[in-house]
């Protein structure tokens, strides 16, 4: 699988996601910085990262949303490629109207640093075919935005259409407000695009890859997309 | 030419921070504070006197970048 990472001003978890590209997909991943209004040829995934574009500055992810590499971004997104967006890449997909709804404040206001346990809603996306349906995943988070909102209208649309990939839950894979630290609505930690190729994540797999320094549970997302990458080819 | 752009959360959106800032004035001790929602105002320049341009223009400004519709108003204010 070839992917590339896009680097915008103030991103900073470029370096960790193209280790787990590398460590996972055994391939060198392309970095592509944001002023570049073209993805190289041939990419199959692109990784917008984790940071704090332009300061988030405005709205987090706001002024990200219009770089020039966004155009190519959209270009491989009406193609069908893959996109993932983590934290702040969530942010900027949904600020660019790739995703749905928009990543407000943490409902307690706290800036979160901590392990989070996610229920992995179904397995039959190339985003979560490395997990099994309901399978309970420990990812870590570190944001003060990740409290997703939407009209209600397409929280509904999102709920009906199998679009809620990732939820906060307790250990046991239970939505519980006690465990729901930002407070998203519905608890909902990522979100699939219509076309089912663009994948929204506040927390962070890439981080989470490496038995030496802790759970690997973020192993199966990449190693997931591998495998349909290299089915479909 | 002088112009200011303001930017509201659309009513029903949770405003934490509104709150947040309720908490601070009622521990000022400013009675009375029903109700507290954080907004965001640009004051723009802007080159040329066609006021109904430079609405048009803002109002392209504002639907792109300095609201997110998704949860925010904005009203656009050529100033005299």
């Amino acid at each position: 699988m070839r992917s590339a990472v896009i680097i915008f001003p103030g991103s900073n978890r470029e370096r960790d996601m193209a280790r787990a590209l590398r460590l996972i997909c055994g391939r060198e991943p392309t970095m592509v910085w944001h002023a570049d209004a073209e993805l190289p040829a041939g990419i199959d995934l692109v990784v917008l990262p984790g940071g704090f574009s332009y300061g988030d500055y405005l709205r987090c992810g706001a002024i990200a949303a219009h770089a020039p590499v966004m155009a190519g971004v959209r270009v491989h997104a009406r193609n069908g490629g893959l996109v993932l967006g983590i934290c702040n890449g969530f942010q900027i997909l949904c600020e660019a109207g790739l995703l749905p709804g928009v990543l407000m404040r943490n409902g307690a206001l706290k800036f979160l640093c901590r392990e989070v346990h996610l229920r992995v809603e179904r397995s039959d996306t190339p985003f979560t075919r490395g997990y099994n349906a309901g399978q309970v995943i420990r990812l870590p988070v570190a944001h003060g935005e990740g409290n997703f909102y939407a009209h209600p209208a397409i929280i509904a649309r999102l709920e009906s259409e199998g679009r809620v990939l990732f939820r906060y839950t307790s250990p046991a894979g239970v939505p519980d407000p006690n465990w729901n630290f930002n407070g998203a609505t519905n608890a909902i930690a990522g979100v699939l695009s219509e076309k089912r190729n663009v994948l929204g994540l506040m927390p962070h797999p890439e981080n989470h890859v490496d038995a030496a320094v802790g759970p690997t549970d973020g192993r199966g997302l990449f190693a997931g997309l591998v495998a349909h990458v290299a089915q479909a080819a | 030419m002088k112009a200011r752009v303001t930017v509201t959360l659309k009513s029903g959106v949770l405003d934490p921070e509104g709150k947040a800032i309720e908490g601070a004035l009622r521990a000022l001790g400013i009675a009375g504070v029903a109700g507290v929602r954080q907004g965001k105002v640009f004051d723009i320049e802007l080159d040329g006197t066609d006021a109904r341009r430079a609405e048009v223009a803002l109002t392209d400004a504002a639907e792109k970048l300095l609201a997110n519709t998704v949860i925010e108003n904005y009203r656009v204010e050529v100033l005299p």
